[in-house]
């Protein structure tokens, strides 16, 4: 240590300088250490697995583009927008999936706004009681959730008993296996993924802006749509996000509550490794994760990554 | 336009914030609210400006009753602590915001934020966000924004409190000049009695949620009704139960009738304001103002014995006059600092004669 010091002390000046930007980086490479335990767990059994699954999708049976072949080949076509877009079942699938995580989407919003802001307004000790409402069914398992919709639902479901029993059916409604079912169990099971951030960003709201819009003579509903709900909008940008492309990917809901027509993509996935069909199933899920990433990306470049993540305070 | 508070009342639980509180305020005055944190000066501004609802009396704004009204209804300007600017909007969009809510046409409304801008000096930053304006901009742009609407009156609570001192001190200066051009009637919330004096015409002291004197800052500074306002208005001494104000501490021989003797503790020069801190015979300490030609004549020293005298020391009783009777002075006068006295012979009353005597001091 004391000879690289007294080396540097030695050294003529810009050559001195070139060394302390040499152990300036040396020391902003420590960062990178502390980095380094997950990223090595991230490559390893996340980053490896993936890109191996995602690399069959190109190399099963043999090396080419065959896999991908099947999602263009049309057994009809679909005329829109003056063009002739190739419709098969598998685009068909592609399409449902963006339907179901589309609705489910604006619903969880729907619903989510009104419990966020509720959540937003009381004091935060009431918040945080609040708040366990909305976490217990988050910490309860996926698989359990769509168990009980299915109790709820079904034939001889509670639902469908209160109905007859009350008179208002006189035989049992098909709730079971329906889209309805699947749009009802996802978004019960997505809506803590839009309240969170919405609440998030709407606790970060000084609320002596909306007493301020009063005081300039703003009446309360031109305080909510022009000062609220522009500050808000990051939480609803995060939250869509987040609802809509984990419902891209839904698999268990979708399965045990949807009928033979509401076939998502990760449903079509499973089915094809199931009958070791590697090539066409990992074609799929690259297609999949394309898709994901090209809507992040239309979001965040449509409103701005810092508006979608960053904080609510300027 | 005025403001006539009548008997209001605000209890939070068992928290008296507002207490019977009755005040007038002229129209066109700039009129402070001062009092310490928790004394019901912000509670009184806001319920004025209808954020915060009293549990019973009147507010009457311009000989309009208020009370009961919304906040929106109530045509009053409010500027907050910490700016309240809407950061989703731009400097103009901000000081437009009430036209707008007020459908005002467009090119009126350009042109009313332009010289609204032009009046708070912020020409050239229409087009900024508030994120790029510094904390006294951000609060000048607040300002504009409550003058856009014309309200009948101006409150601002603690406008200056989030901002570092020497802006602050600008922005009194600013404001007080603001209200000679505008004249619009201004209510002020701060806690630094110092603003209060230097910003407004009329002091409204408040403590307990209750007004304790309401008067001009001289009158608050001469003649204070309460012994709060004796020590929270101006620089004050307590001894024992009477006050003085530093200034009206007048050094003198120790010898010398009404005068009792002094140990100078130390001497603080602020410039032309000089702190002599002193204590007296029965350890009661004591501070005087004094300007710098006087300490220049006393060259006083520490530990040095001097005579103060305090004969224009009041109790609450309140006209001036009113002393504290000296304490009989122990024979060696302050022990501790015995060694070092050297006291002021008697017809050796000016200052040069003594220190010459006592070592070209």
């Amino acid at each position: 240590m004391t000879t690289v010091t007294s080396e540097i002390a030695q050294a003529p000046r810009a050559a001195q300088m070139a060394r302390f930007a040499r152990l300036r980086r040396l020391e902003q490479w420590r960062y990178v250490l502390l980095l380094l335990p997950a990223l090595v767990f991230l490559i390893a059994f996340y980053g490896y697995p993936v890109a191996a699954m995602l690399t069959r999708s190109f190399s099963e049976p043999g090396w080419g583009l065959q896999n991908f072949e099947p999602l263009l080949q049309a057994r009809s076509a679909l005329d829109a927008f003056g063009l002739s877009i190739p419709m098969n079942a598998y685009i068909r699938v592609f399409g449902i999936t963006l339907q179901i995580a589309l609705i489910v989407t604006v619903f969880t919003l729907l619903l989510g706004y009104p419990v966020a802001y509720a959540l937003s307004s009381v004091s935060p000790a009431r918040a945080n009681l609040l708040m366990i409402l909305v976490l217990i069914p988050f910490w309860t398992s996926i698989l359990v959730r769509s168990y009980a919709w299915m109790v709820l639902l079904g034939q001889e479901g509670i639902i469908n008993q209160a109905l007859i029993a009350t008179g208002v059916l006189a035989a049992p409604m098909q709730l079971l296996n329906t889209r309805l079912a699947v749009y009802t169990g996802m978004i019960h099971i997505l809506l803590p993924f839009m309240i969170l951030p919405l609440y998030a960003v709407m606790r970060g709201i000084d609320r002596n802006l909306l007493r301020a819009a009063g005081n300039l003579g703003a009446a309360p509903s031109a305080v909510f749509l022009r000062i609220f709900l522009p500050l808000s909008l990051p939480g609803v940008a995060a939250g869509c996000l987040l609802v809509f492309i984990l419902g891209l990917g839904f698999y268990i809901t979708p399965a045990l509550l949807g009928g033979q027509r509401d076939v998502m993509i990760s449903m079509l996935i499973q089915q094809q490794i199931s009958q070791l069909n590697w090539g066409f199933g990992a074609a799929l899920a690259l297609v999949l994760l394309l898709m994901a990433l090209a809507i992040y990306l239309l979001f965040t470049r449509l409103l701005g990554v810092e508006r979608v993540f960053g904080s609510a305070r300027a | 336009m005025g403001i006539s508070v009548r008997n209001l009342h605000k209890h939070y639980g068992t928290f008296r914030a507002l207490d019977d509180v009755s005040v007038e305020v002229p129209d066109g005055s700039l009129t402070a609210l001062l009092g310490p944190s928790g004394s019901g000066k912000s509670t009184l501004l806001r319920a004025i400006a209808g954020l915060e609802e009293p549990d019973s009396g009147e507010i009457v704004i311009g000989g309009e009753l208020a009370t009961g009204l919304p906040p929106q209804r109530r045509n009053v300007g409010f500027v907050f602590q910490h700016y309240a600017a809407f950061k989703h909007m731009t400097v103009r969009d901000n000081v437009g915001f009430g036209l707008r809510i007020r459908k005002r046409p467009k090119a009126e409304i350009r042109q009313r934020v332009d010289e609204l801008l032009h009046l708070v000096q912020l020409d050239g930053f229409a087009e900024r966000y508030p994120a790029q304006l510094s904390g006294g901009q951000r609060q000048r742009m607040a300002l504009a924004r409550a003058l856009a609407v014309e309200p009948r009156v101006l409150l601002l609570d603690e406008p200056f409190g989030a901002l570092d001192a020497r802006v602050r001190e600008e922005l009194r200066d600013w404001l007080r000049r603001l209200h000679d051009e505008v004249h619009v009637t201004t209510v002020l919330v701060t806690h630094d009695q110092e603003e209060a004096m230097e910003v407004a015409s009329r002091i409204v002291v408040m403590n307990h949620g209750r007004i304790e004197q309401v008067g001009t800052p001289a009158e608050l500074y001469e003649h204070p009704a309460t012994e709060f306002v004796m020590s929270f208005v101006g620089k004050v001494n307590r001894i024992g139960d009477a006050y003085i104000r530093p200034h009206e501490v007048v050094i003198c021989h120790p010898d010398q009738e009404g005068c009792i003797p002094a140990v100078v503790e130390r001497v603080i020069t602020l410039g032309f304001d000089n702190r002599m801190e002193l204590y007296l015979p029965d350890g009661e300490r004591v501070w005087a103002q004094l300007t710098r030609d006087e300490v220049a004549q006393l060259q006083p020293v520490a530990g040095q014995t001097v005579g103060v005298d305090l004969s224009q020391s009041r109790r609450p009783g309140w006209e001036p006059g009113g002393y504290m009777s000296p304490r009989p002075a122990p024979a060696g006068v302050a022990a501790g600092a015995a060694a070092t006295v050297i006291p002021m012979r008697a017809g050796e009353d000016d200052a040069q004669s003594w220190r010459a005597r006592v070592g070209g001091r």
